[in-house]
């Protein structure tokens, strides 16, 4: 059993369960996030190891320990919300200190402790702002610190970022990650955001409707989606509807080489390729033939829309320092032979 | 996500007990057939309704304190949405002195201001005269009215009106086709609290009423210092039915809250 | 901002000057008539004196009335604060439709004529009122309570509730709730939270609700009109006595400035306490 366990933990309000039979075990010093859209029950989830939520059935292990009818204030978690939660009228060192304080740490210790953490978080100097007087960056490093203060056995992370504009977010993600190895704690982090997600975590947790769906590593996750909805939440994904036959492909009357799947004969499926596993290649050597409809210029990338016999394919290339293709431009597409997926069957018969 | 507590439930039970009863035993003496101040135990009357037909003193009031309503507090608005309009979009020197001055009546007392107003309409010989009243209810009710509309501006998304003008909107135009219409549930709530604050008010009509124009409340007050029937529980049965009536109205077009959370 | 120099002036003109004339003026008007001499039988005398101030301020009667207002305003704050606050707490706490339900009932009297709430008050602590008879019903015996201070203050409490509730109530909507879950999360109990979290956000509405409060509990006129009787006199009812019953109206007119000076005086000290506290708190 692992460090931190989730047993059957279900939570309803009235017909409506948020969170269904969750069984989840993380391991001691593992970054495990959450992840799914809003209302798929991550959050509640997170609310209920914190204590802030009363599970309706199932249990919260710690260590050994049961937790699950324990009041917040003694399970001694560390916990980031969405919002900061930051005292207004405390200043960042009162913030930070406020944890020890309630366990009685002796005002020596205490300054010593807040002095270490600000630092680990980068914020020395900072001690005497009042959270109202910092940026939202510093106030999440804050938010971060006071709940690290406690030296809590698992720090909770509610959509840390989320409030953070996109170049601090990014730079955040990597500070996050740092903290965490620097100081071994055990970290569930909820997020709706699957970059996030990928760049960060030892595994991820996709949620739907309340239901835990998929738990693997962010790369095995992204290569091996479980479900349709995985497929297009994490990452980019071409889906094509066809026919599954001879083994193979059948999208439109055009056969396409395919990663060996247990279809049947003739069932309607959908097919998946990530955009950024086709090359382009002259018209006639690759697996397809297409016209460029549009190009995109990403910056770090090119996305090419090229539409072909078998539907409309996007495409992603690396931005290699010279214009890769024009629209209308007809073209070869080509990529490993098992790069085009079986996803499962079509939603509709193609 | 956190709960309140049984003895939280208690007090806010005692609280809100505290809170009706007055109003609930008015309510209920109303009915009683009894000739004395007494709760309804033996059958519901509606006697001392009917006995407020036989008090035309009280009838006149009531209409005195109907107009006296209608006409300040439309008056009022008249006043607070050019001057909130002023004092929101323009810039100009005395502006928080303007608004200081509007505002004003809020912290003076009504009692100062009863006063005051007895002694000008007396040196203009203007005493018990209606207009001159109503001139005096408009100071009182205008400070809500303002504060009301200068919520509503401020909570205008300027960049809609910015929009109607580069359509080609003249600014008078922009006035009446987008500004109004946004503001006026802040305008028609704060028309609402004016009528009822006038209608209501006390301390200061009593000394700038004459016999002629003696309104409700003075009335009411003067009877009950004086005399004690239930006509004066039916009285004020009506006027928390009427109330209760235009809480309903005022909650629908502006959500009460906002109107009382607003108002100082 | 736009800098058009006569518009503005042309907004705001009509409202202006009938502020002026009618609030400024007339102030000025009572001011000078404080000064004014009066006879019981010439009334009104032309010459200028400080007699009223000098006569209100050392006479043992007036004095009296004054320290009762101020008492009787005082305590009606202290239990407001004490009712109010927690009740706004509690209401926070509530969810809809409950929450919409109670604001209503506890704000809405507001809009309840005073002298109709005064008479509620009157029927009930009357000497047959409900009170007594409850009382009476428990074996306790029958108290007077109608025109006595205890009924004032009792009915001053149930007027100046929602002028407490409703400031207490709009600094915890700016509260974060996340805040007392980020308390108790660190390990406080939920009354350290109460105490050291939520409290010190709420006081700045507990304050000004205060200043609410003591203003219009210190200016009130129909509640001890109708529940202090005669006898028991507070600064308003003294002042309507003495322009409606003795007829003195320069001696009327002193007392009533120096309840609106009274009023100003504690409102310039709460605005200097509340500057100086937000300047310590927002560094």
């Amino acid at each position: 059993m692992g460090f931190l366990a989730l047993q059957s933990l279900t939570k309803r309000y009235g017909d409506f369960s948020a969170v269904q039979d969750l069984d989840l075990s993380v391991g001691k010093g593992e970054f495990v996030s959450l992840l799914g859209p809003s209302g798929c029950g991550k959050t509640t989830t997170l609310q209920m190891i914190a204590g802030l939520v009363e599970p309706t059935s199932g249990k919260i292990m710690l260590d050994g320990r049961d937790l699950t009818h324990e009041k917040p204030n003694k399970r001694g978690l560390g916990i980031v919300f969405q919002s900061y939660a930051l005292f207004p009228h405390l200043s960042v060192a009162e913030n930070v200190a406020f944890g020890l304080e309630m366990r009685k740490v002796n005002r020596a210790a205490r300054d010593a402790r807040v002095k270490d953490v600000l630092a680990l978080v980068r914020l020395t100097g900072m001690e005497d702002r009042y959270p109202r007087a910092l940026s939202g960056g510093q106030r999440q490093r804050v938010a971060v610190a006071r709940a690290l203060v406690i030296a809590p056995p698992v720090l909770l992370l509610d959509e840390p970022l989320s409030n953070l504009d996109a170049k601090l977010r990014e730079e955040m993600q990597f500070e996050l990650s740092r903290i965490q190895r620097s100081t071994g704690t055990t970290t569930i982090m909820v997020t709706h955001d699957q970059a996030e997600a990928l760049s960060i975590s030892d595994r991820v947790v996709v949620m739907e409707a309340g239901r835990m769906t998929q738990v693997d590593a962010p790369y095995r996750l992204y290569e091996n989606p479980a479900t349709a909805f995985i497929s297009s939440f994490v990452g980019k994904m071409n889906r094509l509807d066809g026919v599954w036959r001879q083994g193979g492909a059948d999208i439109r009357g055009v056969q396409l080489p395919c990663a060996p799947s247990e279809m049947s004969e003739n069932t309607p499926t959908t097919f998946a390729i990530r955009p950024e596993k086709i090359a382009l290649c002259a018209t006639g050597s690759g697996q397809i033939d297409g016209t460029i409809t549009n190009a995109f210029f990403l910056g770090d990338a090119w996305l090419l829309h090229v539409e072909t016999a078998a539907g409309m394919v996007a495409v992603s290339m690396p931005n290699r320092g010279e214009e890769p293709a024009r629209a209308g431009m007809a073209v070869g597409l080509s990529w490993p032979p098992f790069a085009l997926r079986a996803e499962g069957p079509a939603e509709r018969p193609s | 996500m956190l709960k309140n507590g049984p003895v939280a439930l208690l007090f806010h039970t005692l609280v809100v007990g505290f809170v009706l009863a007055p109003l609930v035993v008015i309510c209920l003496v109303a009915f009683t057939p009894e000739n004395t101040l007494s709760m309804p135990w033996r059958g519901l009357s509606l006697r001392w309704f009917r006995a407020i037909f036989d008090h035309p003193d009280f009838v006149i009031s009531f209409q005195n304190s109907l107009l006296l309503g209608l006409l300040s507090a439309t008056l009022s608005v008249a006043i607070a949405v050019p001057a909130g309009l002023a004092i929101d979009r323009y810039s100009f020197p005395g502006r928080d002195a303007i608004n200081a001055l509007f505002l004003s009546p809020l912290i003076i007392p009504h009692l100062v201001l009863g006063v005051a107003f007895l002694r000008l309409f007396a040196l203009l010989g203007a005493t018990g005269d209606f207009s001159w009243l109503v001139a005096s209810h408009v100071i009182v009710v205008t400070p809500y009215v303002l504060r009301l509309v200068l919520a509503a501006l401020n909570g205008l998304d300027r960049s809609v009106e910015a929009a109607a003008l580069t359509l080609g909107a003249s600014p008078f135009t922009v006035f009446t086709r987008i500004t109004a219409p946004l503001i006026l549930p802040g305008i028609s709530g704060g028309w609402l609290l004016a009528f009822i604050n006038s209608f209501d008010e006390l301390t200061m009509s009593i000394f700038v009423t004459s016999p002629q124009t003696v309104t409700l409340p003075v009335r009411m007050y003067m009877y009950a210092t004086e005399s004690i029937d239930p006509m004066m529980a039916a009285v004020s049965a009506l006027m928390i039915a009427m109330t209760a009536a235009a809480m309903v109205v005022l909650d629908r077009i502006f959500g009460l809250d906002k109107i009382l959370v607003g108002q100082r | 901002m736009t800098t058009n120099r006569v518009t503005p002036w042309l907004l705001v003109a009509p409202g202006a000057v009938l502020f002026l004339g009618l609030v400024l003026v007339p102030l000025v008007l009572t001011g000078v008539l404080s000064l004014h001499g009066y006879n019981h039988t010439t009334g009104i005398q032309p010459d200028f004196t400080l007699a009223h101030y000098r006569a209100v301020l050392s006479d043992d009667y007036y004095l009296g009335i004054f320290w009762r207002t101020f008492r009787i305003a005082a305590l009606t704050t202290l239990i407001c604060a004490l009712i109010g606050a927690p009740e706004a707490y509690i209401l926070s706490r509530m969810r809809d439709p409950w929450r919409s339900v109670f604001l209503l009932v506890i704000i809405g009297p507001l809009l309840v004529s005073v002298v109709v709430r005064a008479f509620g008050w009157s029927m009930l602590l009357g000497s047959s009122g409900l009170v007594n008879q409850a009382m009476q019903a428990l074996g306790l015996p029958s108290t007077r309570l109608l025109y006595t201070e205890t009924a004032i203050v009792i009915a001053l409490v149930h007027v100046m509730l929602p002028f407490m509730a409703i400031p207490v109530w709009t600094s915890l909507q700016k509260l974060d709730p996340a805040v007392e879950a980020a308390a108790l999360t660190l390990g406080a109990s939920p009354f350290t939270a109460l105490r050291r979290v939520v409290m010190p956000q709420v006081t700045m509405g507990m304050l000004s609700g205060s200043l609410i409060v003591f203003g219009l509990s210190a200016s009130a006129f129909a509640i001890p009109g109708l529940l202090g009787g005669r006898r028991l006199k507070m600064a308003a009812t003294l002042v309507y006595d003495e322009y409606m019953h003795e007829l003195n109206w320069p001696l009327g007119a002193t007392i009533a400035l120096l309840v609106l000076i009274a009023n100003l005086v504690i409102m310039l000290a709460y605005n200097r306490a509340v500057e100086a506290r937000a300047r310590r708190t927002l560094g």
